[in-house]
Order: structure tokens, then C-alpha cells, then sequence
């Protein structure tokens, strides 16, 4: 583990991280490793962010990096080499509603903590999630949305999972502006996220990581 | 008094809300002497709770986004292209609930105009969003990074000759505009002439000249509304509206991944473009003010809420800007209406730094006690009813939940009754409960 990637990464060293971790490519370190001081380093941005001294802008930030040194690393893996991951998570906001950038930080978040994130994107009617519950066999699905009518369109997205029979087999959270508790009983939705990390937090009990 | 105070300045914009005009510029005949009496009663009655006093009773203002159409079977799409049905609509709204003050039917804007346009920076209904549903801004990075400079430079040209084709389609020849400061003396001015000989640059210049016969006939729509309900005794309380010099940059020009980035990667460019805007900012509110002749100037706050920055970080990068707006705005006589969208816990003590009685702050998610005290004795609250409760509660707890802010958040005046967030979905029987709460309590 190179505790200078990961700090570089953590206090929002743009530069320095990516110059590590090109430096730590070219000596021939495995890209695997590499991918684990980023996660390590996404946790600890994930705790200041839950401890309230980061906010947006770091989880922006750190979201590019964690791109940009993915972009450097993958190439260099060798073949098989697979990310291990603690399970599936389906995303997308939901029918009418179009914002994403909420539903996007929680995506690279779920995705650095060690998930496999599918996210349908934006405007998504609720026969396409559950065609998507179908095929990409999630544990978790999170619906988003912003505008009140997405509190309908929840609602309507978690009654055609139930009535495809898919319910039983998942967990079901709900998340974006103005999504309250009262929202998640509207909704019918198994647990509702405040932030990001809220997602994360709910994600990682439900398929039972520490 | 000095006339050229933000006092007398305040007065005279006051002075003209309370005489409006026609829309022929005469006297603007009431319906009748009680109309005309209760729109004066409203406005002072608001004008006395912006000022910290007490009014006759605790005022009430609901804001609403699509609501009014929902509310009368219209729907976006239709608000948007039929403006009768946007009037029959709105006015049914106002005499159904019968709030003190209104925002006007302008949220929906013309849906035709945005057609000829070719505007990329919203869908709308018919045009990526369903019909039954409302427009919603597609964020991008509209504004690149390393365009700061030229948006400093020359703001004007900048929105002409970059951000204007790249926002609407039609206007994209725009580009090819000459650079207007070129045009000095007799020699070498005909080059500046030949872009407008250019076609592509014709068919821009005539899709400009179809946006404003729209909007015109819009704006005449919407002004015969205005009239009408203040004919009837309900004034419109919005002059215009302005925005916070981080959010012209988060919203629609960076977005806000672009904004937030740069604050690690330009945070000196950032600043600089942000007090660049400044004059500009206060010049479209008090603008707007002058023509309308209301003094209230409506600015929805966005990337500044809890949870967005620090607290570091707003006092860096997002309040200096927004309150030298808010300033200028004051000192020319206007009277801010920032929104607080989201949640504010967490800026209430550096928002006190404006000066006493003359800012009227929208309230969403914050506690409304602690919001009021801490403005206490220096600004207005308006708002706090949730959303969430409007659109799934029941009246019994909206009624319960207003009474809670008049007892909590009344003081000694400086605050009106109000919905928190603008709100398309709503239980009319909830917002009912909201107006009826606050004509209940006499001071």
C-alpha cells in the first residue's frame, strides 16, 4: 500500500495523486494494488464527508481523480484480473425526473466503496428497472429523484417490482432533495438515504459488509 | 430626504407597487373601492413585516411553481403554449386560496418562444419531458473551463458570441457576430458589417426577431393577468429577479461539478469572475425593478445550502459575492427576497451581516425557529411549510404545523406565513390550510 497515494488522494492532492500514481505504474506495481489505496482513500473521504469537514465539492473531487488514475491503471491490468466486489446495486432516477447529479455521486461512491453499480440514468420508466432487476440480479436497488412528482414515480416504480414478483429478493432505497421518511412510507421503499454516504451506510448492512 | 437615498429610492418603488398602472400606463381602475382597498391593505401589510413591524395580522404569500395548473386541470405542457388557459388557470388559483401577495403566472414562460429558440439548456413538456410534467434544467458544463477570461473581459460578449450558441440552437451563427468594440471610426468599419451578410447569421437574427414577437404576446398575457388580479385587489410582489454570482456560475454556466472543481483547480479565476458579476447582478435586479416599479427582488439561492459547502467554503467563495448583490440591491432601493432553497442551518450566523429591515428571506428547510432567531431585529422570514407535507400530509397537520411557526418564529413581527420550496404537486385542501392559519392570527 502506498500511504502517500492514499493521502494524496484523501486531502485532495489532484496533482500529487495523479503523479504517484503514474510514478507507482511505471515501477511496475499491480495495478490491483493501486485500486485499493483508492478505495482505502475514497473511505477516508467518505468519513470526513460523514464527519461534516468535507462536503460536495471533495466528493466531486475525489470522484475525478478516482477516474482519472482508473483510466491509467486499467490498462495496465493483467487479463482475468477483476475487481472483487460486495455485491450489485441497481440505480437510476426515476420516470419524469431528469436530475443526476445526486444519483451520480451516490453511483461513484457505491462503486469505490466495492460495488457493482448499474445505472439505467435518468427519466427511467419503472418497466425498465424491473427488466433490469430481471437481468443484472441486484441486491440493492436505489431509486432518486428531486421534483415531487418523483415521490409518484417511486411509488409506482417499487408496486411494478412487486407486482413482477421481484420484491422479496431486494432491498429498496430511496434518495434526492427533498426525500424525507415520510416520502419512504409513501413509497413503500425499504429505507430512505439523506446524502451519499447514507446510501453507502444502507447498501454495505443490507448485503452484510462490515 | 434625500431623494438619491436607498430610503427615498425605497419610497418612490413602494409608492408605485401601491398606484399601478394599466397596461396603457393610466391609473389601473379597481374592481371596486373594497379592491382597491384590500390591495393596499396587503401590500402594507407585507411592507410592515419586511420592515420588522407588526401588521394587522400575520401575512401570507404562497409561492408556487406549476402548482396553480395542476390545481386547475391545466396542464405544463398547456400553461406553457395556451396562454388562456395559463390565465384562466392562475386567476383561479388566487381566487381560490386568496393569498396577500402573488408571484405572477410567468413560471411557465413561453413555450413557443423556447421552440423557435432551440433551447438546449431545459427540457420541457413536449420537448424531453412529458406533457403532465414540468420543465427541468439539463446541467452541463455550458461554460468551459478555461473560459474564465473571456467571461471576465467582456461579460456582454462573451454571452453573445460563445454562451448564447451553445445554449440556443437557432442562435448558434451567433458566433460569427464582429466584436462590437471594434467599431471605432469611418476606417475599417465595414468589416464589422459583414457577419450580418452572412445567411446562417440572418436566420439567427430572424429566429431573434420570432422569440421577441413571442415573447411580447407572452408578456401581454401575463401583464392582463397581473392587471386583472390587482384590478381585484391581489398585487404581484416580485419586481424581477437576480441571482447569486456562485449560482450564475454553478447553475447554467459551470454546472456545478465545473464549479466545485474549479474551486480546487482555479479558485483565484472563480472569485475574480464572480466579482465581475457583481454590478451585473445588482444592474438585472434593479433593472427589472424600475420597469416593474416593485421593489421586491426574488433570488433563489442553490449551491450555497447545507450540505453543498463548508462553512469555509460559503464564507470563501459563495456569500462575499451574494451579499455585495444583495447591497446593491438595498442601496438602490430594493429589497432582496433571497431564497433559501434546501436547508440553511448551517449559514444563519454569517447572513446577519446585511443592514436591519430590508431583506425578506424565503425559508424551505430550516428550522424556522432558529432561522428567526437569528435574524431577529434584521430580516424578515417568510415560508417553511414543507413540500412533503403539502403534497402527502393532511390539512389538520399543515394547520398544526403553521400554528407552530406563528408561535415560534412570529416574534414581534418580521415574518410571513408561506410554503417553503415553489411546488408543482400539492393537496389544494394543504395549501388552503396555510392561508386560512395565518388570517386567523390578529396581532
Amino acid at each position: 500500500m502506498s500511504k502517500e497515494l492514499v493521502n494524496a488522494i484523501a486531502d485532495m492532492e489532484e496533482k500529487q495523486a495523479l503523479d504517484l500514481a503514474s510514478e507507482l505504474l511505471a515501477k511496475k506495481t499491480d495495478p490491483m494494488l493501486i485500486l485499493d489505496d483508492c478505495r482505502s482513500a475514497m473511505e477516508i473521504v467518505g468519513q470526513r464527508y460523514e464527519a461534516g469537514t468535507y462536503f460536495l465539492p471533495e466528493l466531486l473531487l475525489a470522484g475525478e481523480m478516482l477516474t482519472e488514475i482508473t483510466a491509467i491503471v486499467k490498462p495496465e491490468m493483467a487479463k482475468g484480473q477483476q475487481i472483487q466486489r460486495h455485491g450489485k446495486v441497481l440505480i437510476g432516477t426515476v420516470k419524469g425526473d431528469i436530475h443526476d447529479i445526486g444519483k451520480n455521486i451516490v453511483t461513484f461512491m457505491l462503486d469505490a466503496s466495492g460495488f457493482e453499480v448499474k445505472d439505467l440514468g435518468v427519466d427511467v420508466p419503472a418497466e425498465k428497472f424491473v427488466e433490469a432487476i430481471r437481468e443484472f440480479q441486484p441486491q440493492v436497488v436505489g431509486l432518486s429523484g428531486f421534483l415531487t412528482l418523483a415521490f409518484d414515480a417511486m411509488k409506482d416504480t417499487i408496486g411494478a417490482i412487486q407486482a413482477a414478483g421481484l420484491r422479496d429478493g431486494i432491498k429498496i432505497m430511496v434518495g434526492g432533495g427533498p426525500v424525507s421518511e415520510e416520502v419512504r412510507n409513501y413509497t413503500g421503499a425499504d429505507a430512505y438515504g439523506k446524502d451519499a454516504m447514507a446510501g453507502v451506510t444502507l447498501a454495505r448492512q443490507w448485503v452484510g459488509v462490515k | 430626504m434625500d431623494k438619491n437615498s436607498s430610503e427615498a429610492k425605497q419610497e418612490a418603488l413602494y409608492q408605485r407597487w401601491l398606484n399601478p398602472k394599466d397596461g396603457a400606463g393610466n391609473d389601473l381602475q379597481f374592481q371596486s373601492p373594497e379592491a382597491k382597498k384590500a390591495y393596499e391593505e396587503r401590500i402594507l401589510r407585507i411592507r410592515a413585516a419586511i420592515e420588522l413591524k407588526k401588521p394587522d395580522r400575520v401575512p401570507v404569500i404562497i409561492m408556487p411553481s406549476f402548482f396553480p395548473f395542476y390545481n386547475a386541470g391545466v396542464s405544463p405542457q398547456e400553461a406553457m403554449y395556451d396562454y388562456d388557459k395559463l390565465g384562466t388557470a392562475f386567476k383561479k388559483f388566487i381566487h381560490d386560496f386568496e393569498p396577500d401577495s402573488h408571484i405572477g403566472a410567468t413560471a411557465p414562460g413561453p413555450g413557443k418562444m423556447y421552440d423557435i429558440l432551440d433551447y438546449k439548456l431545459y427540457s420541457w413538456p413536449g420537448h424531453g419531458v412529458a406533457p403532465e410534467h414540468v420543465y427541468q434544467c439539463n446541467e452541463g458544463e455550458y461554460m468551459k473551463a478555461d473560459e474564465y477570461d473571456a467571461l471576465i473581459q467582456d461579460p456582454t460578449g462573451y454571452f453573445l458570441n460563445m454562451y448564447m450558441p451553445r445554449i440556443f440552437g437557432a442562435l448558434q451563427p451567433l458566433q460569427m457576430l464582429p466584436f462590437f468594440p471594434g467599431m471605432l471610426e469611418m476606417y475599417g468599419l465595414a468589416y464589422n458589417f459583414i457577419p450580418f451578410a452572412i445567411p446562417p447569421v440572418q436566420a439567427a437574427l430572424k429566429a431573434l426577431m420570432d422569440a421577441g414577437a413571442e415573447a411580447l404576446k407572452w408578456a401581454m398575457a401575463t401583464g392582463a393577468i397581473e392587471g386583472e388580479l390587482a384590478a381585484a385587489g391581489f398585487p404581484q410582489l416580485l419586481g424581477g429577479f437576480t441571482k447569486a454570482p456562485f449560482d450564475v456560475i454553478g447553475d447554467t454556466l459551470r454546472g456545478t461539478k465545473g464549479i466545485m472543481l474549479d474551486m480546487y483547480r482555479q479558485p483565484e479565476k472563480l472569485i475574480q469572475a464572480m466579482e465581475a458579476l457583481v454590478p451585473l447582478m445588482v444592474k438585472m435586479g434593479v433593472g427589472a425593478a424600475q420597469q416593474t416599479g416593485h421593489p421586491v427582488i426574488f433570488m433563489p439561492l442553490h449551491k450555497g445550502a447545507d450540505g453543498f459547502l463548508s462553512d469555509e467554503q460559503y464564507r470563501k467563495f459563495y456569500w462575499p459575492t451574494l451579499r455585495a448583490v444583495m447591497i446593491g440591491l438595498i442601496e438602490n432601493g430594493c429589497i432582496p427576497l433571497p431564497a433559501a432553497e434546501g436547508g440553511y442551518g448551517s449559514r444563519l450566523e454569517v447572513i446577519r451581516d446585511i443592514p436591519k429591515g430590508k431583506t425578506l428571506w424565503m425559508i424551505d428547510q430550516t428550522d424556522m425557529t432558529k432561522a428567526k432567531q437569528a435574524l431577529d431585529g434584521i430580516a424578515c422570514v417568510l415560508g417553511n411549510v414543507p413540500l412533503s407535507m403539502l403534497s402527502m400530509g393532511t390539512p389538520e397537520q399543515v394547520k398544526e404545523y403553521a400554528e407552530d411557526l406563528i408561535k415560534n418564529a412570529n416574534g414581534n413581527g418580521g415574518f410571513i406565513m408561506g410554503n417553503g420550496a415553489f411546488f408543482d404537486q400539492a393537496k389544494p385542501e394543504n395549501v388552503a390550510a396555510i392561508v386560512e392559519t395565518a388570517k386567523a392570527h390578529k396581532y
